[in-house]
């Protein structure tokens, strides 16, 4: 599969959602499961994507300046600091011990 | 018209806040091996933070053959837009154009900021003044983004992988009020986390779903019903 094929079935298929969200009676809302599970599904993809972009590098489990960058974070969010602030952090907790040399 | 420009002074504020990290969003996917047009046509087209944070985060840690996990992350991610496009299509009305329109706009802040307001012309008000407004910004940053991830160089030097990681838990973190919310998020990050070593990247996150599937069908934890749309604060697409 190329690249350009799969940004653009990806973006095609979130857009359609949307727009399905239109056509499908509002009635159907009113269902107490699909609305928990819709909400379970995103908490449970971001936990996921949170647990493998800070301890995952190919098929392998690392430790490494990722940690205490999103440690950090979690800190930041804790204090209500915005999001590009928590992220700009991050990166600056990473950056900095990768250049004196106290993590990988 | 008091209340009117209240509204537009919400939606305008939750605009800046979330089109501001457009620009990390466009860093990231230029690293993780899009290129500035692809970068672009994500923003325009598939328009939601989350599932595009997820698309090129996917993408960054497994490499083209994490392609089609990749594509299931973000479809699986924009799945909460088809709960908010249920919510707001009586308040928008008819015409096919406008919905259309509606419908490619309908995002967390979007439907947060309408569902906050007193009265349906107020809700249109803010959904339109926001989804607009986010749309714009939006994709002015994620250009800039781009171009700026484009001579940034090794992204590690810069901690953009921890960055990544960061902004998956800003994006999380407003969502984690209920008691059954967290039991799934602290389940789906150990799964994922320990299946890592044993199958192909990007498909952790997807088996870290069906926590989220079981859990919601069967109402272990007990849950109070659906969460409101994540507000403000930019805290996510």
């Amino acid at each position: 599969m190329s690249l350009w094929s799969a940004v653009l079935l990806a973006a095609c298929a979130c857009a359609a959602l949307k727009a399905f969200g239109y056509l499908i009676p509002a009635h159907l809302l009113e269902a107490p499961r699909p609305a928990r599970i819709s909400d379970l599904l995103t908490v449970a993809l971001l936990a996921a994507l949170v647990a493998v972009q800070t301890l995952g590098n190919g098929q392998s489990v690392v430790v490494d300046a990722r940690i205490p960058a999103v440690l950090v974070a979690a800190g930041l969010l804790y204090l209500r600091q915005s999001f590009l602030v928590v992220v700009i952090a991050a990166a600056a907790v990473a950056a900095l011990l990768r250049l004196i040399g106290w993590a990988v | 018209m008091y209340e009117r420009r209240e509204v537009w002074r919400e939606g305008v504020g939750v605009a800046l806040a979330t089109s501001a990290y457009g620009i990390s969003f466009g860093a990231l996917a230029v690293t993780s091996g899009l290129d500035v047009w692809q970068t672009c046509v994500l923003s325009v087209l598939m328009f939601t933070g989350g599932s595009q944070f997820a698309f090129v985060g996917v993408l960054g840690a497994g490499g083209m053959a994490a392609l089609p996990s990749a594509i299931a992350s973000a479809v699986l991610l924009g799945v909460r837009n088809l709960a908010y496009g249920m919510r707001m299509s009586p308040i928008i009305g008819s015409g096919f154009w406008r919905r259309s329109a509606a419908a490619h706009v309908t995002i967390d802040e979007s439907t947060a900021v309408a569902i906050a307001q007193s009265s349906p012309s107020l809700r249109r008000l803010g959904f339109w003044v926001t989804g607009i407004g986010v749309f714009v910004g939006w994709n002015l940053t994620t250009l800039l983004g781009a171009l700026l991830g484009d001579v940034l160089g090794d992204p590690k030097a810069w901690g953009l992988d921890a960055a990544a990681a960061a902004a998956f838990l800003a994006l999380l973190w407003p969502r984690l009020k209920q008691r059954q919310a967290i039991a799934v998020g602290v389940a789906a990050a150990v799964v994922a986390a320990s299946l890592t070593p044993f199958i192909m990247p990007g498909l952790p996150v997807l088996v870290a779903a069906v926590v989220a599937i079981a859990v919601g069908w069967f109402n272990w934890f007990e849950g109070e019903g659906p969460a409101q749309p994540t507000q403000a604060r930019g805290a996510s697409t």
